[in-house]
């Protein structure tokens, strides 16, 4: 399991020195520069120059790659020139404040899809069913963004009971309890698409184990029906669903760009966004490179834990 | 099962009963910026959204006097300026000190402006400094005594005093800047009514009253700006209570407030001017009676109060209304005139020739710019002008203006803020600023006239003589119509009711000093 491990790590490594080459190679090719972005109506040529050389920014652009790589191997990401300050010590917060919230919108999403897809494959085309189904098919088509605002409208402009945006309160803030209470309405929008998908993955699964011949044998064995389901149905239709929730641990990182625009949550989509609008090329890059390292070892974490629960894969 | 359930239920009611929501402090005012600032070091920014904190954390020699943008003394008490135009003597402000402690004087002016223009400076590296141009024609700052400093420009330059009211003139600590370097920017000391307690990175930045403020103390305790990006967000958290001031509120929101007691809403015009640049090298708009009926037959009243939904004010010239020393009031703005186009297009002999017109997805004053775009088109099209839209991200779209539009467009939508009535004609409609010259006059007009009057009242002192050279020039550009004049930006906020004293100036800047909310 270890030398597994490792080997997945070690192919991780190719992948994310490709994803930087492109992340420069993009930067470089969408018109505009940081100058002109800083300059606005005052980009002049001549005051664009200058300012590219203050900042560094009149080398070629494979020249700055390689200072970049070669910095980074002494654990430097750069300095963001937008933000004035270390581009790792920017990453690393908003990267802990993304994982906060795509940790949490991913642990909703699982305990409720599994509970959903349960319930409706074996309620199938019961009461139980119709509504599940009804309601995931809303929660899968509702673009998160806009779903987002709705519930600012409704849960914390209308009836008080939810902040609006941020992590903590302005005044009186900090605590976990706070941070529950901000994590609240980002968490659920974040979570109501993955949800959807999880639940319908675990509908069809369950109904595909529930129908072979073992599950008749222990039912005809005088096991209880809540025995039969949750020992032998689920955990056979688990191993078939926890792969899809690795690959929804991506979408859910990925869907925080929106989200962490909407809530103003601090992010490390908020500032990709802002980043690229920026052309602050340091900071994408460095983003990125953190968000595909995440998604890399989400990946394995589910390969793992699918391993660990499927004996046939070990 | 029925008891974890209960413990849940407990667990969020005391979540949701949390006593951190909504209403705001007394005496504290909570600011929604647009954006988290890049830094408070008044040299090196230069967006607006930055200048909010700024000017209420730092003083400049000059600054603008309330509701107008005409400068009165700050930091420098009086000045004298020498005949020729070239020396500006400051007498300083006796008995200042920056909220670090040290003291205000003239070497700190000194230090100040060798800082950002001189590049043997030891602490010149704490930029860059963007808009250090402002004070190009500044050749040496002399420090005459303690409390006297004398500027030699290179040239007369009328809008120097002005360029010092501006953020990029105001006055920082030089014993703060010592000790932090580069970081100053995240640990700003400066003399103004409110003192820097802290910065949270995404979150909020924090300053409070300074108790010994030169001009008298703030009745605030504290303001705390909130970047909030998402302008929708924003009008959330306003109506949700968790906003004091909100500004560059979205047309389609604006009147929800005005329909509410809660709320107050300000209007107030600014330095903005709203244009196209037409191209005079080649192609039909090179005649000026197609470019004079280009401005008949755009309709700015529709594009104003329903594409703009009233948020702008037409525009009659070049320069905006909110100069008003500058500002010629005989100008009336081209009306709107379909007949009287469609007259000089045919008298131009104009035969229909397609129209490449630039139009921007947005940008810095750029308001509405694909509605606009897409009225502006309409209404030529009317009068039988085919008009062709090309739609560019904001700094393509520079990229492709600022260069000049010869062999690429015949128009292009443009937008400026300025400082004073001398920037934007000086910059874009001399003969000596086509953009192979380093200047911005896309669109190639040039008249002997007006560049004579430009650089005249350039180089007068007197404020009533250069008022007469402006007005000359509005006259002469209005009827050669390089640009189609369409729209001045009215800046626009919403306060709760209970904010006191808060008003918006035309220099756009968001001045607290007296702003008051006891509750």
């Amino acid at each position: 399991m270890g030398l597994y491990i490792a080997k997945r790590l070690l192919a991780a490594i190719p992948v994310l020195f490709g994803l930087t080459i492109i992340v420069f190679v993009i930067m470089s090719m969408i018109p505009g520069d940081p100058a002109t972005a800083i300059l606005g109506s005052y980009a002049t040529p001549e005051n664009v120059e200058k300012l590219n050389r203050d900042l560094g920014l009149d080398k070629s652009m494979v020249q700055q790659y390689f200072i970049w790589i070669g910095n980074l191997f002494q654990g430097d990401l750069g300095r963001s020139y937008s933000l004035n300050k270390p581009v790792l010590d920017e990453v690393l917060s908003r990267f802990n404040a993304t994982l906060i919230l795509a940790g949490t919108a991913l642990v909703i999403c699982s305990v409720l899809g599994l509970i959903a897809g349960v319930v409706s494959a074996v309620r199938q085309f019961g009461l139980a069913d119709k509504v599940i189904t009804f309601i995931v098919l809303i929660g899968i088509s509702a673009p998160s963004f806009w779903l987002g605002l709705i519930l600012i409208l409704l849960f914390a402009v209308k009836i008080k009971l939810f902040p609006v945006s941020g992590m903590y309160a302005i005044y009186g803030g900090g605590g976990s309890l706070d941070l529950l209470h901000h994590l609240f309405l980002p968490a659920m929008t974040l979570a109501v698409v993955a949800t959807g998908v999880i639940a319908r993955l675990t509908r069809t699964a369950m109904l595909e184990v529930l129908r072979q011949d073992y599950i008749r044998t222990a039912r005809a064995k005088g096991l209880s029906e809540s025995k039969v389901i949750y020992k032998h149905a689920f955990k056979a239709a688990l191993v078939s669903v926890i792969p899809v929730i690795g690959i929804q641990a991506g979408f859910v990182l990925g869907g925080a760009v929106y989200i962490e625009t909407v809530f103003q949550w601090p992010g490390i989509g908020s500032m990709l966004v802002t980043a690229i609008s920026t052309r602050d090329l340091l900071l994408v890059q460095g983003g990125v490179l953190v968000v595909a390292a995440a998604y890399v070892l989400f990946n394995l974490a589910a390969d793992v834990v699918q391993t660990i629960i499927d004996p046939r894969l070990r | 099962m029925r008891k974890l359930l209960a413990a849940a239920f407990g667990a969020l009611s005391l979540l949701m009963a949390s006593p951190t929501l909504a209403q705001t402090p007394p005496n504290v005012a909570i600011v929604g910026q647009i954006a988290e600032p890049k830094s408070l070091d008044p040299a090196a920014v230069t967006a607006v959204n930055d200048f909010r904190i700024l000017v209420n954390v730092y003083d400049g020699l000059t600054r603008y006097r309330d509701g107008t943008l005409e400068v009165e003394p700050a930091l420098a008490e009086s000045w004298e300026i020498s005949d020729d135009g070239k020396t500006y003597t400051f007498k300083l402000r006796d008995g200042v000190t920056f909220h670090d402690g040290s003291d205000f004087n003239a070497e700190a002016v000194k230090f100040n402006f060798d800082r950002m223009l001189k590049e043997d400076h030891p602490f010149h590296d704490t930029g860059p400094f963007p808009l250090a141009f402002f004070f190009s024609a500044v050749e040496e700052v002399n420090v005459i005594d303690d409390m006297t400093v004398e500027f030699k420009l290179n040239a007369p330059y009328a809008p120097f005093l002005s360029n010092l009211a501006y953020p990029t003139g105001l006055i920082v600590s030089p014993a703060a800047v010592e000790e932090y370097g580069k970081d100053f920017g995240r640990h700003p000391s400066g003399t103004g009514a409110f003192k820097f307690e802290e910065w949270e990175a995404n979150a909020k930045v924090v300053v409070s009253r300074n108790e010994d403020y030169w001009d008298g103390a703030a009745p605030l305790e504290a303001i705390v700006y909130r970047p909030i990006t998402d302008a929708n967000t924003r009008i959330a958290e306003m109506l949700a209570g968790g906003l004091d001031i909100m500004v560059e509120v979205p047309p389609d929101s604006l009147q929800q407030f005005r329909d509410n007691a809660d709320y107050k809403v300000l209007e107030q015009a600014g330095p903005h001017v709203w244009f196209l640049i037409l191209n005079l090298k080649e192609g039909p708009f090179s005649d000026k009676l197609v470019r004079q009926a280009a401005n008949y037959a755009i309709d700015k009243k529709a594009l104003t109060e329903n594409v703009l939904q009233g948020t702008a004010d037409i525009a009659a010239g070049p320069t905006p209304p909110a100069f008003a020393w500058a500002y010629d009031e005989s100008l009336d703005p081209y009306p709107y005139d379909p007949e009287k186009a469609k007259e000089l297009l045919e008298e131009a002999g104009y035969d229909g020739e397609e129209l490449t017109f630039y139009v921007t997805e947005g940008g810095s004053g750029m308001l509405d710019p694909i509605a606009m775009g897409t009225a502006i088109q309409a209404d030529l099209q009317k009068v039988g002008m085919s008009v062709k839209i090309e739609t560019y991200e904001w700094n393509t779209f520079l990229d492709k203006v600022n260069p000049g539009l010869e062999g690429k467009a015949d128009m292009a939508e443009m937008a400026w803020m300025t400082n004073d009535p001398d920037t934007l004609p000086y910059l874009a409609l001399r003969s000596e600023a086509f953009p192979d010259k380093g200047g911005f006059n896309s669109g190639y007009y040039s008249n002997p006239k007006v560049d004579e009057l430009l650089n005249a009242a350039r180089e007068a002192t007197d404020q009533d003589e250069r008022a007469k050279l402006y007005k000359e020039m509005q006259q002469i550009v209005h009827d050669d119509a390089p640009w189609v004049f369409v729209a001045n930006w009215k800046q626009n906020a919403v306060t709760k009711a209970s904010v006191e004293n808060f008003k918006l100036q035309p220099s756009f800047f968001l001045m607290l000093q007296k702003v008051a909310k006891p509750q």
